[in-house]
């Protein structure tokens, strides 16, 4: 695989871009404004048709961050085979990213299992609804302010006893 | 015999003759909802026939059954649900917990999972493993069967006593704490928007030990 | 004509009285585990599905964060637990790919032999719990009896029947034996016999047929838009396996091995019919993994200082009983590249990846699994429109939706 042609595309598209690797991992990363235009870009110029996985990684704890989230999209182009990472870093307050489901639709449960997760809202969005979680639920577990045990939710249930059933 | 009755006839005393006809014909509601459910389809399967103890009859219909079998583990968001199918299903009734997760919560120690289906309704019998053999659950069926011979009455009078909860110490939730109610099973299949806050409903009970371990 | 109002299923006409609404699970016997789905119906046909998940949400991101990576396999095992080892398969070759472990042949072959048995292993399920929704019990009782004979092969091997938790960083938690071989064989031996009767019982089935022939037909541009993978994408069109494409443990080895079996067909039949066929690939590829096992350890050397050492060892020497003591004591671990990657398999439902981050110590910072599962359900809404309500059942046995893995 070879991530050459690809990166002086996009670079002379965009400018140059930071990049990083790690072993076959290629990751390109872009402010969240160029989001929707570089994965137009990857998309329709350069044969990225496949969605792999839309992630988010919370960067509170984590050794010399800079930022507090990290939103991953990894691109697949099943021409050639060749795999791609893009990365973008958001902080609060401002957590908004542009959406993906024009572009590929299955961004859509995805993107809503971010929102679900990490509270991060896509733009653009057909239906952006809570997807795992209760509606009536009000944190982001995936969150690393957010307990592993959570904040007593799931003993919050009436009893059912012998005699009223 | 002593008084003559034919030898078609028998004498019995109605409340084993009901225990005798409800052990041996149970008709288990498989509540599978995880890794335990593809067990209890193991054991209904070929190779480890439940139909050889009277209870092959799964009915996926609450209405139709009189055991329920919760399989797997059950969260916030499925609890609910479970309630609504236990209310549902007919009197005389028993339940089996199979598997850790169902009876415990088992590895998922996390903020979704019911930590035992017991602490929301009454179960009879539980079933260790993770998940658990089709054997064991085998004997989980014997032992219901046996205890609905031992303690069973035609109209189910044994229940009647059991006004109390039998399952382990409820965790009261801090009102401040209780931020969220995922519903309950009065609602929660229709209307997710009426909150209904079970503190209120549970008298102030002040164990915390969940909360302040955070 | 009231009817043309509904055909495409837009907003407005489901405001029409003679729509109605069903509730379809989430306790229901063709869901097999829990999901919900909101119907918006015509008659009987459907013209709006409303999937609503999370019944069986239980947090395994969150968990694996709180567990170490040798941990995280018990957690990993219960995601897609139709097909356990295939996830520790996919779990270990991402670990591994960020610590930089290679592993010894024998394990790669090994590996790729319990892979292969979990693909068998899945899509027997799936191809008798879809005949049995569809109203064929025998196919279904054949199909276990055969997943029954894997089971023995698992506890044979990892001591537990189901979820084996038998892979380990850097190797397996124990090696098989000769026995084990010959039971394996044995197994080979009676499987395409048990196949083909299933294949006579289901492939010219006129009622089967007729409810899978041309029903939920998913088209290639849509397989790759919707991010569709594994068996549900290559019944598409889309000639893609990542054991040939991008090889992992012994695939490269045994590439001659076996072929990506696809259709063009994209509808449920076609994704039966790659089921199936691709269980007889299967077979090929671990009769060739057999033939050609090699010997030696099975675990790399405790050199690596992230490989837990054998028993044996543990109890025999002080090196081996210090690195022991050094992984298993909750403050030591070992140091892990302080990097993200994201690694994916072949799993028997499609692509299975995991987007691992480590912070350095010896626990995931996050793990987030990429699950077809997801994915796939995704589409189903797509595919429903149009068509019964009995057909909803064909179209979800045919997606072989574990809910687990949907919800995590």
């Amino acid at each position: 695989m070879d991530h050459a042609e690809t990166l002086q595309k996009l670079e002379q598209r965009f400018g140059t871009l930071r990049t990083s690797e790690f072993r076959d991992n290629l990751r390109i990363i872009v402010r969240p404004d160029q989001v929707a235009e570089v994965l137009r870009f990857l998309k329709e110029q350069l044969g990225f048709d496949f969605l792999v996985d839309i992630t988010a990684v919370d960067y509170l704890h984590y050794p010399e961050a800079q930022d507090r989230f990290g939103v991953v999209w990894c691109l697949l182009n099943t021409a050639s085979g060749e795999r791609l990472i893009l990365k973008t870093f958001l902080n609060e307050p401002d957590l908004t990213l542009p959406s993906a489901c024009s572009l590929w639709r299955g961004a859509d449960w995805m993107e809503r299992e971010l929102y679900d997760m990490y509270g991060i809202v896509f733009e653009g969005h057909p239906d952006l609804r809570r997807l795992l979680l209760p509606e009536a639920f009000t944190a982001f577990p995936l969150r690393k302010d957010y307990p592993l045990r959570g904040r007593g939710e799931r003993h919050n249930f009436p009893v059912i006893t012998r005699a009223e059933s | 015999m002593a008084i003559g009755l034919p030898d078609s006839v028998f004498l019995a005393k109605l409340d084993p003759l009901a225990n005798w006809c409800r052990a041996n014909s149970l008709w288990p509601m498989p509540f599978g909802t995880a890794c335990c459910g593809i067990e209890l389809m193991a054991t209904g399967a070929s190779r480890h026939d439940i139909a050889r103890f009277g209870a092959e009859a799964m009915r996926f219909s609450p209405r139709q059954c009189d055991l329920m079998i919760v399989a797997g583990r059950v969260v916030m968001k499925m609890l609910p649900v479970l309630q609504r199918i236990w209310l549902q299903m007919p009197e005389p009734k028993w339940c089996i917990s199979m598997g850790a997760c169902a009876s415990s919560g088992g590895v998922f120690d996390t903020y979704a999972v019911v930590q035992g289906v017991d602490r929301f309704i009454p179960v009879d019998v539980y079933v260790p493993g993770c998940p658990p053999r089709p054997e064991q659950l085998l004997q989980a069926v014997i032992d219901i069967q046996d205890k609905i011979r031992e303690t069973g009455s035609v109209r189910a009078k044994e229940f009647f006593r059991r006004t109390r909860f039998e399952g382990p110490e409820m965790v009261a939730v801090r009102p401040q704490e209780a931020i969220v109610s995922p519903g309950d099973y009065r609602t929660a299949t229709r209307f997710w928007t009426e909150l209904n806050i079970a503190t209120d409903k549970l008298g102030v009970k002040t164990v915390f030990p969940e909360l302040q371990s955070h | 004509m009231p009817l043309e109002l509904v055909e495409t299923g837009q907003e407005q006409a489901t405001e029409q009285e003679y729509l109605w609404t069903l509730n379809f699970g989430p306790q229901h016997p063709a869901t097999h585990t829990t999901l919900r789905l909101i119907l918006t119906l015509d008659g009987e046909r459907v013209v709006k599905a409303v999937p609503d998940i999370g019944f069986l949400h239980s947090g395994f991101e969150k968990l694996g964060e709180d567990l170490t990576f040798n941990q995280y396999v018990t957690v990993v095992d219960r995601m897609n637990y139709i097909s356990p080892i295939a996830n520790e398969i996919a779990w270990f070759h991402v670990v591994e790919k960020l610590l930089g472990i290679e592993l010894t042949p024998r394990c790669k072959y090994l590996r790729t032999i319990f892979g292969e048995l979990m693909r068998l292993h899945d899509h027997l399920l799936n191809v008798g719990t879809s005949a049995l929704d569809l109203g064929a019990f025998t196919p279904f009782l054949y199909a276990f009896y055969q997943r029954e004979l894997i089971y023995d092969l698992c506890e044979y091997a990892s001591g537990q029947r189901f979820h084996g938790s038998y892979l380990r960083v850097g190797g397996l938690l124990y090696d098989v034996d000769d026995a084990w071989i010959r039971k394996l064989r044995e197994f080979l031996n009676g499987f395409p016999k048990a196949h083909g009767d299933i294949a006579r019982l289901l492939s010219r089935n006129r009622i089967f047929i007729e409810r899978m022939r041309g029903i939920g037909v998913l088209s290639k541009e849509d397989a790759i838009n919707f991010s569709c993978s594994g068996p549900v994408a290559r019944a598409s069109g889309v000639v893609r396996d990542l054991r040939k494409d991008e090889p992992y443990l012994a695939y490269g080895e045994l590439r001659d091995a076996f072929q990506v079996v696809c259709s063009d067909a994209g509808d449920c039949y076609a994704r039966y019919l790659v089921r199936m066929e691709e269980m007889l690939e299967s077979i090929k590829i671990i009769r060739a993994a057999v033939e050609n096992l090699p010997g030696g350890p099975v675990n790399v050397g405790v050199e690596g200082k992230a490989v837990l050492p054998d028993k044996n060892a543990t109890y025999r020497s002080i090196e081996a009983l210090i690195q022991h003591f050094e992984l298993i004591m909750t403050n030591r671990g070992y140091p892990a590249p302080v990097e993200e990657v994201y690694g994916a398999i072949e799993s028997p439902n499609g692509e299975l990846g995991f987007y691992l981050v480590s912070d350095g110590t010896d626990r995931p910072y996050r793990c987030r699994t990429r699950p077809p599962s997801l994915i796939h359900f995704a589409v189903f809404p797509h595919l429903v429109v149009g068509h019964q309500l009995s057909d909803v059942v064909a179209i979800l046995g045919s997606l072989n939706i574990i809910a687990a893995e949907l919800d995590r």
